[in-house]
């Protein structure tokens, strides 16, 4: 059999993968097998090209391209004072810091957790509990169909472990930081997160993803690319009310590769954001199943590009319960040469009945060179549904322009009130108030002549 | 030297010429009404003068102040002391009212080379203009002119119209889809800022407004053209017969 450039990759992983089941051989109790059949499915679906649908319009060549070494051990000379950027609100959050995927206790803040919660470091809950994982982890993502699901779960070693108990409500928000700190060459890692929420349970989550140009010690190439290949797998049981919030801000070198896996059982309420700004090459898998009757999840996301960037949201939706909602809002800001992409995907089962599923697709084009692809995709095979998806790809409303000009703001500072408040729409369905506020002083940075919306902020 | 200029005003859009050839005069203290039938070209020349690209002027200046307005911005113009209060008012979700103004006024104060107003001075400042038109202080935390019924939205120019308090007013039809109360608040307004400082150039179909806001003068604008010039007693006339006895008229026709 000839072996074409894209197999080389694999072979690659597969390669590495005998060197990492070897280090971990005796540590893995019920994981080893998972990660067997992971790393089969990881050679029997080789990496995607454009023909595959899923992947039509992101290129993935520069990436699998690149050969990555596993990303340095140690918090390489990361301070807590190169954390400041990154953090919002006060001493009142939970912070699980890791450094290139691993957890870094020094850096985190951990102290005066609420009795029977568990918030730590999830290869030392391997360790310690490892029954308490097994009914949950890799349980519920699909690495069966999915390579970097498959890829992260062969080689997941350490991440977040959330579990809130029954009836527990953490008024505390929990903050997930991941520093990628890029080496002399090229680094991967993959974080893997589980946050079970049990029955009439209430938290708050963010999940951060940095990259650090420069640490107090300099220990950082910030021109080197680096991959980061996180999954997370979240459940929210019944009457659980979880709010979540993904926050990406990888440097420009950086390729980030993320699943996101949430399960709501019956009743239970979700809203999930994803507030994408780094990264060269970027994609977001986010896979929600509506099991149990009655729940309510909201897919919100905004994605802010420029230069040569690409992000690719792909979502996925199935409504397997009862009188379900869903809805899914994401918008984009593309300037530069960058290009946007996003799927929608709404599988609406048999028995799901009195489903009411909506998605939004809104892109704002700033430059004649960007470029955004969007997809709707409806599977519906039931018959009592409400199922309503709109895209639109436009540019800055020449009359709202014309209006701010006409009553003295000039043009540039017109053009960036006018984006600032198609991204606020996004920014403000995040219920914490000190992230949201983080978020806007964020996109205010990012738009051009950004510093006239300073006191909006 | 008026205010305002036009001289031999010619303006297409795509290659349709809307108005052929305007003259037109106003001094400040003065209020000027512009009526006419529908397509006339009413609009065009408030937005000509607001500064809407989409026209093109083919012929002719518009001096303001002697200076050549049609080299101008539109926010060098609003600067310079011009409003439009537009027919549709347009909303902006996600801009709030307060923030828009604010940034509008203290755009203007700046020109000007006087001190810009922080939120707290601004507020007082917005309290006490949005009497002249009856409105909530609610609506500054509003986006702009969002959920606001038609009656709002023009009470809402007239209350920016206060505030920025210009040289030269352009209402464009702020009188269309408003019934008589809301109409009768928004002359109230307007005569309220009424000044030997400033301008109005009221742009109107129906006659009704001008029971309201008496003008000094009314012009008829008829395809393009202004073809009758006189005093408030033309409004009466077109109350009682209508356009279609100008619409044969000849050009340049007077009372």
């Amino acid at each position: 059999m000839t072996t074409t450039t894209l197999d080389k990759p694999v072979e690659r992983y597969l390669a590495a993968f005998e060197t990492f089941e070897r280090q971990r051989r005796g540590r893995d109790a019920f994981l080893a097998p998972i990660r067997k059949a992971a790393v089969a499915r990881l050679a029997g679906l080789g990496f995607p090209t454009t023909r595959h649908e899923d992947w039509r319009f992101t290129n993935i060549a520069p990436l699998t391209r690149m050969q990555f070494a596993p990303a340095n051990p140690g918090t390489q000379g990361v301070r807590v004072r190169d954390l400041t950027p990154y953090l919002f609100g006060d001493a009142g959050i939970l912070r699980l810091v890791f450094v290139n995927g691993r957890f870094a206790a020094e850096l985190s803040e951990l102290h005066d957790v609420p009795a029977g919660l568990a918030v730590g470091s999830l290869a030392e809950a391997l360790e310690k509990s490892p029954q308490v994982l097994e009914p949950h982890l890799a349980r519920y993502v699909t690495y069966q169909d999915s390579v970097f699901a498959a890829l992260n779960t062969a080689f997941l070693e350490d991440g977040a472990y959330v579990h809130v108990p029954r009836g527990r409500i953490v008024e505390r928000p929990i903050h997930l930081l991941f520093v990628s700190t890029a080496a002399e060459q090229p680094t991967v890692s993959h974080p893997r997160n589980l946050i079970v929420a049990e029955e009439g349970s209430q938290v708050t989550l963010v999940e951060s993803y940095v990259g650090l140009g420069q640490t107090t010690r300099g220990t950082a190439a910030p021109g080197c690319a680096y991959f980061t290949n996180p999954v997370t797998e979240l459940i929210a049981g019944a009457g659980a009310v979880v709010d979540h919030c993904k926050v990406q801000r990888e440097l420009e070198s950086a390729f980030h590769f993320a699943t996101l896996r949430v399960h709501t059982l019956r009743s239970a309420t979700l809203a999930s954001h994803s507030i994408a700004l780094g990264g060269a090459l970027v994609r977001n898998d986010v896979h929600a199943v509506l099991e149990g009757e009655g729940c309510d999840v909201d897919l919100n996301g905004l994605f802010v590009t420029a230069g040569s960037q690409h992000v690719d949201n792909f979502l996925r939706v199935e409504h397997v319960g009862v009188n379900c909602n869903s809805r899914e809002f994401y918008k984009g800001i593309l300037d530069g040469r960058s290009h946007g992409v996003f799927t929608g995907r709404i599988k609406v089962h048999k028995g799901a009945q009195k489903t009411d599923a909506k998605q939004t697709n809104r892109n704002l084009l700033l430059s004649a060179e960007a470029q955004v692809d969007t997809k709707p995709q409806l599977e519906i095979f039931a018959d009592d549904v409400k199922c309503t998806h709109g895209a639109t790809i436009g540019q800055l409303d020449a009359d709202a322009l014309f209006y701010l000009r006409v009553r003295g703001i000039n043009l540039a500072a017109a053009r960036s009130l006018l984006i600032y408040a198609f991204a606020g729409e996004s920014m403000d369905q995040v219920k914490l108030l000190p992230l949201r506020t983080r978020l806007h002083e964020l996109v205010v940075e990012r738009l051009p002549q950004g510093e006239l919306l300073r006191e909006l902020v | 030297m008026g205010l305002l200029e036009i001289h031999n005003l010619h303006v297409r859009v795509a290659d349709h010429e809307i108005l052929k050839g305007i003259d037109l005069t106003v001094d400040s203290g003065q209020v000027h009404s512009i009526m006419g039938p529908n397509g006339s070209g009413k609009s065009t020349l408030a937005q000509v003068l607001a500064g809407r690209e989409t026209f093109a002027v083919t012929e002719g200046e518009v001096l303001y102040d002697g200076r050549n307005l049609l080299e101008l911005d539109p926010e060098v113009r609003a600067c310079e002391g011009l409003f439009m209060a537009f027919q549709y008012p347009v909303e902006i979700p996600g801009v709030t009212t307060s923030y828009f103004l604010k940034s509008a006024l203290n755009s203007l104060r700046k020109y000007r080379g006087r001190p810009e107003l922080d939120a707290m001075d601004f507020l007082k400042l917005a309290r006490e203009k949005l009497k002249l038109v009856d409105m909530d202080e609610r609506l500054l935390n509003r986006s702009i002119n969002e959920g606001f019924s038609g009656g709002e939205k023009k009470r809402n120019e007239i209350f920016q119209l206060a505030v920025l308090e210009p040289r030269l007013a352009i209402l464009d039809e702020t009188d269309s889809g408003l019934d008589i109360d809301a109409l009768k608040i928004v002359a109230r307004g307007v005569n309220q800022m009424r000044s030997p400082q400033r301008a109005f150039l009221v742009i109107t179909h129906y006659q009704r407004l001008l029971n309201y806001i008496v003008p000094d003068f009314v012009h008829v604008m008829v395809d393009g053209r202004l073809v009758l010039s006189g005093g408030k007693e033309i409004a009466l006339e077109l109350e009682e017969k209508g356009y279609s006895w100008l619409e044969k008229e000849p050009a340049g026709a007077t009372a």
